[in-house]
């Protein structure tokens, strides 16, 4: 029984990028499987975020292909690649601060839609979009606060509401940096669940500094080291890997 | 053959004459990442008080009224960083429109002390006579203008590539917050920047004077002037400056004789193509 | 309670000729034209985050576009009106292009180096924009053959564009559209991992504020029956950059006040000081120094004050 090849959700293909003489991404090779849970750990300076840049297109590789879905998207701007399905948070809260919840959910909406065009129609016309980001807010359990101004609510409600707006998209693949960073353990327990959650149409690919954390969360796991994979596979055999322990005790 | 050699002269003088004008705004716009919209005032402060000060003093020479001037004028800078610029750190924005203030300020105040009427600036006397160089006579004093931009471009480099000075300023060039943690006085550095630039720009218009005239509205023909060759020369980059600011010469010098007309327009080409191709200029390390 | 005093505001301006003499008439008539560029301006100051010290372009080629279409090519006023708009658009579109290859301090760079070559081209091409004399003895249009020579008749004409002009921004700003524009301002690279191309964007209200520009361009050289180069200036542009910002830039209502103050300053000023230039730099250094929010919002937070 041999299935038809499947269209990886992510496909890297010898990835590189450097900044003048520091090379911080080298020859970067992986295959994500749709539907899979991906973490992807290493050290600081490791070049995490800097490979989720270059797959989100906020910055271009110097060379390598870069594949969602199998559509060459390496040289697509980010926001033809989030029409394409793909999502992200980020490591710092990018979210729009003088607004409220409501409002952050409603633009994470209006990304993909035609209407987002529209000059000639108030936005608070559309009921359908607030109802939408109202229920996209009560899934993360904040619908309570949906008409507060996101400067008023706490650090681990604004990264629910982040996830919220990356999640509002019902994205094929789904780039978390660092979800976890800065929350108290209550905070973190609901977050991971709402990770936990995530249905199956969406591919996540998490960064994660601290490896005990999200390593629950995981199914495949990805190791990088000075910008090149050192290990990668099922969680179990990463974490047994010698290799892991080198990098994470041999600092 | 006569019209392109002395086009070809005017060129380089007028470049030199860019150069002296821009290389302070590039300086300053490199460093404080301040665009500097008082430079043309700060030049033309310098024709005016080459013209006044000539008038009144007729034997006054030209290189000491240029220091002077440019120390007047640096002063005048360094009070309004210090007054006015420091306070409006965190507004970047507002610095802009503060030093689109002072040139708005400072033009009208020439206008109410020197009146509405082109103010000639002489020529040196011992710079009067033409000289004769491959058989073509030219206006000397243009030739030594050339020279004085050569002699700014070469101090400039000096100052920037050899001393302790230049190598903070470059380095609060390269990374503000970098330079400050390893403990270099960055505001301080600034307020001399600034006052370097000013000074550079009034000395500039003591040079500019001879061939230019002191007259209201000098300050916003040259602006313009400066802004262009910055941008294609690059931020931040001293050889941008210089070689932009000839590149400019020419262009404006040929363009306005040949189609008088469409001068502007001329100007403007290469600008458009540096920022449609390259918009970090020819050798800019700052992105605009 | 705000309804009353919006109606009793808008009584008051429509009945203005019945009580006012010439002088205050035209007065308002400045005022709306002014308001309309201050908006049109805001569009891309305050909702935009594209500070931009060339948008006396749009002003000026609409209204040199209309003077010689109508007093050299004898077009009628409503073909010139239209080429106009269509000319200030296309423009806008080309120099929307170049401008925003760079954004906060390059932008403005190149959107004053722009504006400075267009008021360079009205200065020297006098065979065809006059020069220094600018261009005389225009004429005011006829809408449905009604005569706008008349201060309350133009006064009319220019509050009913005004109204329409405020109305439609005032849709663009709360619509879809504009609310992606207020997240591009915020947070661009948010905004572009969501969907939204920030550049088009940009672009397009990079043009829409120039085509109201351009409509208050008309209503200018309208007014004035003359058009001098000096309308393109920097200092055109400069005021009107002023009156937005010290008006307040994330409001609607704060170009309006801000554009009004300085049009009254320049009017009453121009009485007293000779050195209107002067005078506009000392505001611009006190405004930005002093309240840098700008009058409306400083006003709001004062009334907030009350209601608590």
């Amino acid at each position: 029984m041999t299935p038809p090849t499947p269209n990886h959700a992510l496909e890297i293909i010898e990835l590189n990028k450097a900044f003048g003489g520091l090379r911080v991404t080298q020859n970067i090779s992986l295959k994500i499987l749709q539907g899979e849970r991906r973490l992807i750990i290493g050290p600081n300076g490791a070049g995490k975020t800097t490979l989720f840049n270059q797959i989100s297109g906020d910055m271009r590789p110097n060379s390598g292909t870069i594949k969602l879905f199998g559509t060459d998207v390496t040289a697509l701007a980010p926001y033809r690649r989030a029409h394409l399905g793909l999502s992200r948070t980020y490591q710092i809260i990018t979210l729009f601060t003088a607004d409220t919840l409501e409002h952050n959910v409603t633009l994470g909406l209006l990304g993909l839609r035609p209407s987002r065009w529209q000059m000639w129609r108030p936005l608070s016309f559309y009921r359908d979009l607030a109802s939408e980001a109202r229920r996209t807010l009560d899934t993360v359990g904040l619908l309570h606060l949906a008409d507060h101004p996101v400067s008023e609510i706490a650090y681990g409600e604004k990264r629910r509401v982040e996830l919220a707006m990356a999640l509002a998209q019902k994205p094929r693949v789904l780039l978390l940096d660092e979800p976890l960073a800065g929350l108290s353990n209550s905070e973190r327990t609901t977050v991971k669940s709402l990770i936990a959650s995530i249905p199956r149409q969406t591919t996540v690919i998490m960064i994660e500094h601290d490896m005990d954390t999200a390593l629950d969360l995981a199914e495949t796991v990805t190791l990088l080291n000075y910008g090149r994979v050192i290990v990668d596979g099922e969680r179990n055999a990463v974490i047994a890997d010698e290799r892991t322990r080198e990098v994470y005790l041999g600092d | 053959m006569q019209f392109w050699i002395i086009q070809g002269l005017n060129s380089l003088s007028l470049g030199g004459l860019l150069f002296l004008l821009s290389s302070g705004f590039s300086l300053i716009f490199g460093l404080m990442r301040l665009a500097n919209l008082t430079h043309g005032a700060f030049f033309m402060l310098g024709t005016y008080f080459a013209a006044i000060a000539m008038r009144t003093y007729t034997d006054l020479n030209i290189w000491v009224t240029a220091l002077g001037a440019g120390l007047v004028v640096a002063a005048i800078g360094g009070l309004f960083e210090r007054l006015v610029l420091t306070r409006l750190k965190t507004n970047p924005l507002g610095q802009v429109l503060v030093t689109l203030g002072m040139s708005f300020i400072i033009s009208d105040a020439c206008l109410v002390l020197w009146g509405g009427d082109s103010i000639p600036v002489p020529t040196p006397r011992y710079l009067q006579a033409p000289t004769r160089l491959f058989g073509f006579v030219f206006p000397t004093y243009r030739l030594v203008l050339v020279g004085c931009a050569v002699a700014a471009a070469i101090a400039l480099y000096l100052l920037m590539e050899r001393t302790r000075l230049g190598a903070m300023i470059r380095a609060g060039v390269d990374d503000r917050q970098m330079a400050r943690a390893v403990g270099i006085p960055v505001s301080n550095l600034f307020t001399i920047v600034f006052c370097l630039g000013a000074g550079i720009a009034g000395a500039g218009g003591v040079l500019g004077g001879p061939i230019l005239s002191a007259y209201p509205g000098l300050d916003a023909d040259m602006l313009p002037l400066a802004l262009i060759v910055v941008i294609l020369g690059g931020i931040g980059s001293l050889m941008g400056a210089f070689i932009g600011s000839f590149i400019i010469g020419f262009v404006y010098t040929f363009g306005t004789a040949l189609f008088p007309e469409l001068a502007y327009i001329i100007l403007f080409l290469p600008m458009i193509f540096v920022i449609a191709f390259r918009p970090q200029g020819l050798f800019g390390r700052v992105g605009a | 309670m705000k309804w009353f005093a919006g109606a009793l505001f808008a009584a008051s301006l429509l009945s203005l000729p019945l009580f006012a003499g010439d002088f205050y008439i035209n007065l308002a008539s400045q005022i709306l034209i002014a308001a309309i560029f201050a908006l049109s301006l805001n569009l891309l100051v305050g909702f935009g985050g594209m500070t931009s010290l060339g948008h006396a372009s749009y002003l000026g080629v609409a209204a040199y576009f209309s003077a010689l279409l109508t007093s050299r090519y004898g077009f009628g006023h409503g073909a010139a009106a239209l080429i106009s708009i269509a000319g200030t658009i296309a423009m806008a579109a080309f120099f929307g292009t170049i401008a925003l290859r760079a954004t906060g301090l390059g932008f403005l760079m190149i959107t004053l180096a722009l504006s400075q070559v267009l008021w360079g081209l009205a200065y020297r091409m006098s065979n065809v924009t006059n020069g220094d004399n600018g261009i005389a003895g225009l004429t005011r249009p006829a809408p449905f053959g009604i005569s706008l020579d008349s201060a309350p008749a133009f006064y009319w004409f220019a509050l009913i564009v005004a109204s329409f002009a405020f109305l439609m921004m005032a849709i663009f700003v709360s619509s879809s559209f504009g609310s992606s524009l207020k997240g591009v301002r915020d947070q661009p690279r948010r905004m572009a991992a969501l969907g939204f191309n920030p550049w088009m964007i940009r672009w397009i209200t990079f043009i829409y504020a120039g085509f109201w520009g351009g409509v208050s361009g008309l209503l200018f050289v309208y007014y004035n029956k003359y058009i001098h180069p000096t309308s393109l200036s920097i200092t055109s542009s400069a005021e009107a950059l002023l009156g937005v910002i010290a008006g307040g830039t994330g409001t609607l209502g704060g170009p309006v006040v801000g554009a009004t103050l300085v049009l009254l300053l320049k009017n009453y000023a121009s009485a007293y000081i000779e050195r209107w230039n002067m005078l506009l730099g000392l505001v611009f250094l006190f405004i930005v120094l002093v309240m840098p929010t700008g009058i409306v919002p400083g006003l709001n937070k004062f009334a907030s004050l009350f209601r608590k």
